[in-house]
């Protein structure tokens, strides 16, 4: 069972990660894109991005990256050959593009019991360079009961 | 802006539908590039000795499909402000055949004030949902 007190605990900022264009073309591909402004510097340029646009779900990356300190966290004492993705969530301030540099920083926002199984529900923030903020991403892993 | 006149969209309305064809090199493509390297997606015999029928896809994977339809639509990736999704069934994908995803989309709701439209998002993989409650609210 993961322990109840983490929720509400908060984890240290991620190093800064830098969108590199080629990465948001291959993330791109990978989920099928084909709109012209996540693959081709003019088009996203002429709808008024600095930059290419990554897809929707890019930021699942930067979560990705906060996401080790939580699941190694003893306190926490989460079985990650357990654990199910439940549900996700891209909440977005602007879209991210490349050349962003994104720290990221996760906080536990809650742990419930439901029967043998627990659910535990991440709520990580985004932030550009100037430590606007890009996108909460929140997920929900269910850890699944012994 | 975009070509979409608000005003012309009516609740219930099919913005259109499309056919992903999941393989198993859709798979490793997705591992690449989200870093996200679980065996689960890419060893049968993995998957096997951890109680599942076979290789499934990245529930990550259906999910950053499926917003394509809502994007195609808007024409605009940078449109899409809010995206949730539930994974409610795993997309078991054949090493021969692969699996294919069914996207249907739907307008689920006109926010005239905010000029923002929720798309309603059903994804299907041998006839069993695989989504649950996924919408995506694109800024129009």
């Amino acid at each position: 069972m993961v322990n109840p007190n983490v929720q509400g605990k908060k984890y240290p900022e991620t190093a800064p990660y830098l969108v590199g264009r080629e990465k948001v073309r291959e993330f791109a591909n990978a989920v099928f894109s084909t709109n012209p402004i996540n693959h081709d510097l003019f088009a996203a340029q002429a709808a008024g991005y600095p930059d290419l646009v990554a897809p929707p779900t890019f930021a699942v990356l930067i979560q990705e990256r906060s996401l080790p300190a939580v699941l190694s966290d003893p306190e926490a004492d989460i079985d990650f050959s357990r654990v199910v993705h439940g549900d996700q969530r891209f909440i977005h301030t602007r879209p991210i593009v490349a050349w962003d540099e994104l720290t990221s920083i996760l906080e536990v926002a809650s742990v419930k019991s439901l029967g043998a199984h627990s659910m535990i529900t991440f709520n990580t923030e985004i932030f550009d360079r100037n430590k606007n903020l890009v996108c909460t991403a929140i997920s929900t892993l269910v850890v699944r009961g012994e | 802006m975009t070509h979409i006149n608000i005003a012309s969209l009516e609740v219930g309305q099919e913005i259109g539908s499309h056919t992903f064809h999941f393989t198993r090199d859709s798979l490793v493509r997705y591992a690449g590039a989200s870093g996200d390297f679980n065996p689960i997606h890419y060893r049968d015999d993995f998957a096997k000795s951890v109680g599942l029928d076979g290789v499934l896809a990245h529930g990550m994977l259906t999910m950053g499909a499926a917003v394509q339809l809502a994007v195609n639509w808007v024409g605009d990736a940078g449109k899409v402000i809010d995206y949730g999704v539930r994974f409610t069934k795993p997309v078991f994908v054949d090493a021969n055949t692969g699996a294919d995803v069914l996207v249907i989309g739907k307008v689920g709701a006109i926010d005239l004030e905010n000029n923002t439209v929720r798309i309603d998002l059903s994804a299907s993989s041998a006839e069993l949902a695989v989504l649950g409650k996924a919408q995506a609210v694109i800024k129009l």
